[in-house]
């Protein structure tokens, strides 16, 4: 993806990907089937590409993969079991979303262990804090409201 | 001559922050008035250097100097003039010149207008700025010059890079430096006060209208590159989280969290530590943006570590940086007083708690970003982090900010009454549910969350208006006296509710993503397509030629009903000298929807792939964007709250008493 690194080499706020990922002719006449397939597109990582989804991408590889999934759910094999297939044939570096492993869990945790690490922050930080004055004394209260009717 | 000038003019820069860095530190530390009023000078001349240095490359950019190595690697004669000037930051070596002019400019800033601040906290701020310019101007130096001369000249340039020739390339970066590069200053405010050790609620408006100038900048640099984005990919994507964005977006996630905690700081003198840390913390992702993208780490590790000087410069600027200002902060920060109590249920408590907020969505983005490279370089293991696990994690949380948001806006400072504010909010909250109840009933598809997000849009849009009414609104009160109440209304607060309701709108427009309609058809002249409510009408097609490229024009007419609406040209251009295609797309926009329209390379029989996409309120994304920018500018407004203003003593106590947002 040459456009792509030069892209990236400039390095900007942009991805370049060229208008015509999915072509007219990979389109499944089954809408209901065809959604599975771009759900499923949405999901996987081009290979060969900088970041992008085999949906956005306009890569031979990218296309090939499209047309794999589209066969096989053609033939009625389940989102999971394509997803399988295809994590078996090119590992789960094809997975946008990474599963849940020992080596990706700190990955995973990382918003709740932020989460968790601020409130244990934010509680020590209120006992070390003053204490704030003790409530007023019924008697403090009752000269309170005269002091502040005069 | 006019190019070595400006190389030479750089060098002079450099020399000058070498003496901004250190003169004016002495100089507070000795009490030598002399001294410190060296780093004002030092400022100026460097900006004016800098201006000087980055006019002359300019001028080669202009004149299409081709002996100029930066002029004929990115530039062409044939250029309109537009390109030939944004093309100067369309490059590493001029993009990082752009960069250094910023933080020049910034410290030219502090150094003219900032004779109200303590002269020992602007010395210290000043010096902190010239360490920065010299670190950068020494990268350019020696890894970087872009005045670098080329031997025999070529007769022609290689062309800037087709998908940089657009308006966004003149708009985009400088906006975003801004951005990047304003929060600098807030990060040598802070350093210098570690320095001094000493810090107090007037720190907090010293920087206040740096760190909002900074943040609406970058808001709209983001949004522009959004925006850019969309009409160039030729499928109306706006958001990738690619690591190029998501490096805009950890400091802009930051900045959020600042101004809302010198909010707090400045109010309540409360949060201190907290505030200063997050200042070394959102020019450190600053930075580390900077890095991401410069170094070409991204791209691949191994271009990396083919060429690493670059990289490994920045890396030591980087860590130089963060680590710098971190052990200070760990050595002076047990120094610092804390004051200002406050209940858990209030307006500092809902701050804290948008920060707690922010700040994870702020690491979730860091991890995603950094793990797979981290991962990678450790064990050799490949993996991928994309939209769907951002979209999945970040997302939920800043939904939860979302529903936050109308709640932390509407309780008091100090001790916040949360029933009365629920009460207050009842609307907002009914409003919100019949949008969620009306679009799960009515509305077929689409991802689950975007009903849920809309509500949540609608119930802060809503919620940040029955503030500002409940704010003028008395019972009883005519209309006279609730309009001249909403008048005299503070505009730090006006401000505060523009940019939430800004907010609100982006969220509209994001959730509403999730309700349009896409047609993908071979289509040959004279056919016609439907998509959402609309039928588009592929006229003819045409070829043309442009000043230094030939596209073919599709003309589409686009109709609901039968009638007309309007007419678009998707085109898909051809860029002879780098054999570069680009798509530009038809876009007609229609209330605050859009009807997005690309075509891909004509086929032998005369029919192209059409993508066809119907993207309702799809505009708010960015108009949103546009309105929180509004917000900031407005509570820049503010005559209270100006850089450097001095302070009267009873306007601000009478202020404080309207207890003004």
């Amino acid at each position: 993806m040459a456009r792509l690194r030069a892209l990236l080499a400039f390095g900007f706020l942009l991805v370049a990907a060229a208008a015509g990922a999915v072509q007219p002719d990979e389109v499944m006449k089954d809408p209901a089937l065809e959604a599975r397939a771009r759900d499923l597109s949405a999901e996987l990582r081009c290979l060969v590409c900088q970041n992008q989804s085999i949906d956005d991408s306009d890569a031979p590889l990218a296309r090939d993969i499209r047309l794999m999934i589209r066969a096989r759910i053609g033939e009625g094999e389940s989102n999971d079991a394509v997803r399988a297939f295809l994590v078996s044939r090119y590992g789960a570096f094809i997975l946008l979303k990474p599963p849940f492993e020992l080596s990706t869990a700190l990955l995973w945790l990382s918003g709740p262990l932020t989460l968790a690490l601020g409130a244990l922050g934010v509680y020590f930080a209120r006992r070390r804090a003053p204490a704030a004055p003790p409530p007023l004394t019924a008697e403090e209260e009752k000269r309170l409201a005269e002091v502040a009717r005069d | 001559m006019i190019v070595e000038a400006g190389h030479f003019a750089l060098i002079l820069a450099f020399a000058l922050s070498l003496a901004q860095a250190s003169a004016p530190l002495i100089g507070a530390r000795r009490g030598d008035r002399a001294l410190m009023a060296v780093g004002t000078s030092a400022a100026l001349g460097q900006f004016v250097l800098v201006a000087l240095a980055f006019a002359a490359l300019a001028w080669a950019h202009l004149a299409s100097d081709f002996s100029v190595l930066n002029v004929a690697e990115n530039s062409h004669s044939a250029a309109p003039a537009i390109y030939k000037f944004s093309g100067v930051w369309g490059n590493h070596e001029g993009s990082m010149l752009l960069w250094t002019l910023i933080l020049a400019v910034f410290g030219a800033v502090v150094a003219g207008f900032g004779r109200a601040l303590p002269a020992r906290l602007r010395a210290d701020a000043l010096a902190v700025q010239g360490l920065i310019s010299a670190a950068f101007l020494a990268f350019i130096l020696l890894t970087s010059n872009p005045f670098e001369r080329l031997s025999p000249a070529p007769f022609e340039g290689r062309d800037l890079n087709p998908i940089l020739q657009d308006p966004g390339l003149a708009i985009h970066p400088p906006l975003l430096y801004l951005g990047y590069v304003g929060f600098s200053i807030v990060f040598s405010f802070a350093a210098a006060a570690l320095i001094e050790g000493r810090i107090d609620a007037a720190w907090a408006r010293f920087v206040r209208p740096f760190a909002l100038i900074a943040w609406c900048f970058l808001t709209l640099g983001i949004a522009v590159g959004s925006y850019w984005a969309y009409y160039t990919l030729g499928w109306g994507g706006f958001w990738f989280w690619d690591p190029v964005e998501n490096a805009s977006l950890m400091p802009w996630l930051a900045g959020t969290a600042f101004i809302h905690s010198a909010a707090v700081m400045e109010k309540r003198d409360a949060l201190k530590v907290w505030t200063i840390f997050l200042a070394i913390l959102v020019f450190s992702f600053s930075l580390l943006g900077t890095f991401l993208v410069r170094s070409g780490v991204l791209t691949s590790v191994h271009a990396f570590a083919s060429d690493p000087r670059r990289g490994v410069f920045i890396l030591v600027i980087l860590a130089a940086f963060i680590a710098g200002p971190l052990a200070l902060f760990a050595w002076r920060a047990p120094m610092l007083r804390q004051g200002g109590l406050f209940a858990p249920i209030s307006r500092e408590g809902a701050l804290v708690l948008n920060n707690l907020l922010l700040t994870t969505v702020c690491a979730i983005v860091f991890f995603g970003t950094l793990y797979p490279l981290a991962l990678e370089q450790a064990t050799g293991e490949k993996i991928t982090v994309g939209a769907p696990f951002f979209n999945l994690t970040a997302g939920v949380l800043m939904m939860a900010i979302a529903f936050a948001t109308p709640f932390g806006f509407s309780l008091a400072w100090k001790r916040g009454d949360l029933l009365g504010v629920a009460q207050r909010l009842t609307v907002a909250f009914a409003g919100g549910l019949v949008v969620l109840v009306g679009l799960v009933a009515f509305v077929r598809g689409g991802p689950v969350l975007a009903p849920i997000a809309a509500a949540l849009a609608v119930f802060v849009m809503l919620g940040t208006l029955s503030e500002v009414a409940s704010r003028a609104w008395r019972r009883g009160a005519s209309l006279g006296v609730t309009l001249s109440r909403l008048v005299g209304l503070p505009l730090s607060f006006w401000g505060g509710g523009l940019a939430h309701f800004g907010a609100g709108l982006a969220l509209l427009g994001l959730a509403s993503t999730g309700f349009g309609a896409e047609t993908i058809a071979t289509m040959k002249a004279g056919a016609t397509q439907t998509v959402g409510p609309y039928e588009i009408t592929l006229d003819s097609l045409a070829g043309r030629t442009g000043p230094n490229y030939r596209e073919t024009v599709g003309e589409m007419t686009i109709r609901k009903d039968g009638v007309v609406v309007a007419t678009v040209e998707p085109a898909r251009r051809l860029f002879a000298t780098r054999q570069m295609a680009t798509t530009q797309a038809g876009i007609v926009t229609l209330r605050f929807g859009q009807v997005y329209t690309a075509i891909g390379d004509p086929g032998d029989d005369g029919a192209v792939a059409a993508r066809l996409y119907w993207k309702p309120l799809v505009t708010l994304i960015w108009l949103g964007a546009v309105v929180m920018a509004l917000g900031g500018a407005l509570s820049l407004a503010d005559r209270r709250l100006r850089f450097g203003a001095p302070a009267p003593a009873r306007s601000a106590a009478a202020a404080a008493a309207r207890g003004a947002g």
